[in-house]
């Protein structure tokens, strides 16, 4: 049995919304204490207590944190720097960011002032999803009362001017790209931009910037506070610290909760929602992490830990950490033909593999989710998924294949057999997904 | 990608109420003065809150105040899908359908919607001009699934962990000009577990306040590193006001830390107030 995550290590103590969010019993839970101090450790003491707790990205890529933090130019030149962290939470199947944002900003607040004194930068902006309507006003709130309390802004107790605004998107995925990010914050439409150079050098207002996500900035205060060797303490190596899981689908309970990195799921399932609806043995599959990343069958989810490199061995990944549950129930041709239209629905339309690919792919799944195909156009599918896997700008394209590639990899029989039955005269019923 | 574009017949002119201008400034101020353009999602967006969808006229004011051509402005309305083009119902019921509300019943609420409202899209109004519903994706409230958006001049709630019969009684009760409460409808407050035996987020020291206790020294920190000259002071620049009365000069050595003895760090002296330039 493994050992589960005691309270007193958690980061986000107010997650699920039980205390006050506003300043000041935010404080009372550990938040703004001993900041000055952290400052005063100067920025390298800074980075490198990040770099040493091992906190790798949280919003999907699991790049290192400290480490894309010292990509900054050290001196700040003619141009400013900016710190922007990616509120844009709209993976599906997360939901994590939503909860900090609304029920413990001051977190993230706190670790965007730290983490800006880092890169040298007096500005920050936090883009968050134009749904997220209310999170949205409880951030304002909260900022304001930082500036209240002179906690940021010019001449606050901190020493280090830094001015925080919260920008709002209006429902477009792509903006969770980073580059797509800046682009729409910047008042244009959300298309990534092509790499090099990057926002370290050219980023907001073609000033150097950083993006990080939500939970990657918010955990920093907490790091400092307690100690790298603290946040190292939870996971394996290469894969430590703690963080907010997202469970959705065919469990009893869906829920959020943070618990330390690699923890096994079948744990995390039965301990905090209750179990597979219906049983661990009516387990299908799972969607580790976002529906970007392929999914994995029973079979694996049996033992696989809930780490970075665990699921990679699997051809999967921790993404998000969204783990998305399907019994046996699920038609899973449909689910990922779903993921399909999600793609298709939100690709930019800037690169033609993914514009056309993305379509193509989802309406082929479509037909294979009621049989209407021939088996060879499986072998299609994987090659064209291949072809829009790579070829794009940005990792939306990629996005779009791997789910695709996923189904293919662990439920080929399936559709196979859903095209014999088509043929035979027997065909499974599934009305349109999505019909437009 | 989706196909948008804007309604064929546009009012003659717009202009931001009072209030609504008051919104407008307050966002204007948070970007640089020539980067004023970064404004024109949150300004499209206090358009569409002031009358239920975005005209072309309001474009053109809205470049105006954002200094950019008017063609950018349409370019990033008709590209982002949470403008509304032309008119649509009071309230806007927009149903989550991606994969993980799918699984939890998504169809059973489009199913309620067709019904009650009729066929999905903006512009398909119910009779009485109330409501509209459309398909949206991932709302990310994935934990609390299957749920809904409702959108309206007032604001944009989430309905969570849904029933049809719940939206269904939602539905009757928004054409019947009451109020329907947002959040979860199952009694959660967000997206906590639910099960008895699980026990998260309840042990009271992390509310009592001992946390907030003044902190005599960070882990990994050396304060004799911090100090241009070896002492065992810290500078007095450290002395923050609200730990003054805990006298930071009497420091207590590093509690415990033995990563702290390993490795001297390469801290170095720095003033808190360096700003450059």
């Amino acid at each position: 049995m493994t050992q589960l995550l005691q309270d007193k290590d958690r980061i986000f103590t107010n997650l699920y919304g039980r205390h006050d969010w506003r300043l000041e019993a935010a404080k009372q839970r550990g938040c703004w204490n001993g900041t000055r101090e952290m400052l005063e450790q100067g920025r390298d003491w800074i980075i490198g207590e990040v770099k040493k707790s091992g906190l790798r990205g949280r919003g999907g890529a699991g790049f290192p944190t400290g480490l894309k933090w010292s990509f900054m130019p050290k001196e700040v030149g003619a141009r400013p720097h900016y710190l922007v962290v990616n509120a844009d939470e709209s993976e599906p199947g997360t939901c994590k960011d939503r909860e900090m944002m609304r029920n413990d900003p001051h977190h993230l607040i706190e670790g965007c002032l730290i983490a800006s004194y880092a890169m040298q930068a007096h500005a920050c902006y936090i883009y968050i999803r134009g749904e997220y309507q209310y999170e949205l006003s409880v951030l304002e709130q909260a900022i304001k009362e930082a500036y209240d309390a002179k906690l940021i802004g010019d001449d606050n107790i901190h020493g280090w001017d830094f001015h925080l605004y919260v920008h709002h998107g209006a429902g477009a995925y792509i903006c969770g790209e980073e580059t797509a990010l800046l682009e729409s914050l910047e008042g244009k439409k959300g298309q990534p931009r092509m790499k090099p150079p990057f926002p370290a050098n050219a980023g907001l207002y073609g000033a150097p910037t950083t993006v990080n996500n939500v939970e990657s900035i918010a955990v920093v205060p907490t790091i400092l506070r307690r100690g790298a060797d603290w946040f190292a303490g939870f996971g394996r190596d290469g894969n430590t610290g703690t963080k907010v899981f997202s469970i959705s689908g065919h469990v009893n309970a869906p829920c959020n909760v943070e618990e330390a990195m690699s923890i096994p799921l079948r744990t995390l399932i039965d301990q905090y929602c209750g179990g597979v609806r219906g049983g661990w043995d009516n387990l299908k599959a799972v969607i580790p992490g976002g529906s970007s990343v392929p999914l994995i069958p029973k079979d694996i989810c049996d033992d696989v830990l809930m780490d970075f490199d665990a699921l990679k061995e699997h051809k999967s990944g921790l993404g998000t950490a969204a783990v998305i549950v399907m019994d046996k129930s699920t038609d899973v041709v449909k689910a990922i033909a779903r993921i399909s239209y999600f793609y298709k629905h939100e690709s930019c339309g800037q690169c033609t593999p993914c514009r056309e690919g993305t379509g193509w792919m989802w309406r082929v799944l479509e037909r294979m989710a009621r049989g209407e195909a021939e088996t060879s156009e499986i072998d299609d599918l994987l090659d064209v998924a291949g072809q829009v896997e790579g070829h794009t700008i940005c990792a939306l394209g990629d996005a779009a294949a791997w789910p695709v590639q996923g189904l293919i990899r662990h439920f080929r029989h399936e559709i196979e057999e859903r095209i014999e039955n088509y043929r035979a005269g027997r065909p499974v019923f599934t009305g349109a997904v999505a019909a437009e | 990608m989706s196909v948008r574009r804007i309604a064929k017949e546009q009012p003659d002119s717009f202009a931001f109420s009072k209030e609504s201008q008051a919104k407008v400034d307050f966002w204007l101020a948070k970007y640089p003065e020539d980067r004023k353009a970064s404004a024109v999602i949150p300004l499209l967006w206090i358009a569409q809150k002031q009358e239920n969808w975005v005209s072309e006229p309001a474009m053109r004011v809205i470049a105006e105040a954002c200094g950019m051509p008017y063609i950018r402005v349409l370019e990033v309305a008709t590209f982002y899908t949470m403008f509304n083009l032309g008119p649509t119902g009071t309230h806007l019921i927009q149903v989550c359908g991606t994969t993980p509300c799918w699984l939890r019943g998504a169809d059973t609420l489009k199913a309620v919607c067709e019904k009650k409202i009729g066929p999905k899209g903006r512009d398909h109004v119910s009779a009485d001009g109330k409501l509209a519903w459309e398909e949206v994706e991932c709302l990310g409230a994935c934990a609390n699934a299957p749920m809904v958006q409702i959108s309206n001049t007032e604001g944009d709630l989430y309905y969570e962990d849904l029933t049809a019969e719940a939206l269904e009684q939602m539905l009757d009760d928004l054409a019947a000009g009451k109020a329907v409460k947002a959040g979860p409808i199952s009694g959660r407050a967000c997206s906590e577990p639910t099960q008895a035996k699980v026990k998260v987020l309840e042990d009271a020291t992390l509310y009592d306040g001992s946390r907030a206790a003044a902190i005599d020294l960070l882990p990994n920190t050396d304060e004799r590193k911090s100090d241009p000259e070896p002492s065992t002071k810290r500078p007095s620049s450290a002395r923050a006001k609200s730990k003054a009365k805990t006298g930071p000069a009497t420091a207590k050595p590093a509690p415990k830390d033995k990563a702290e003895a390993e490795k001297p760090k390469a801290a170095r002296p720095k003033a808190p107030k360096n700003k450059d330039d």
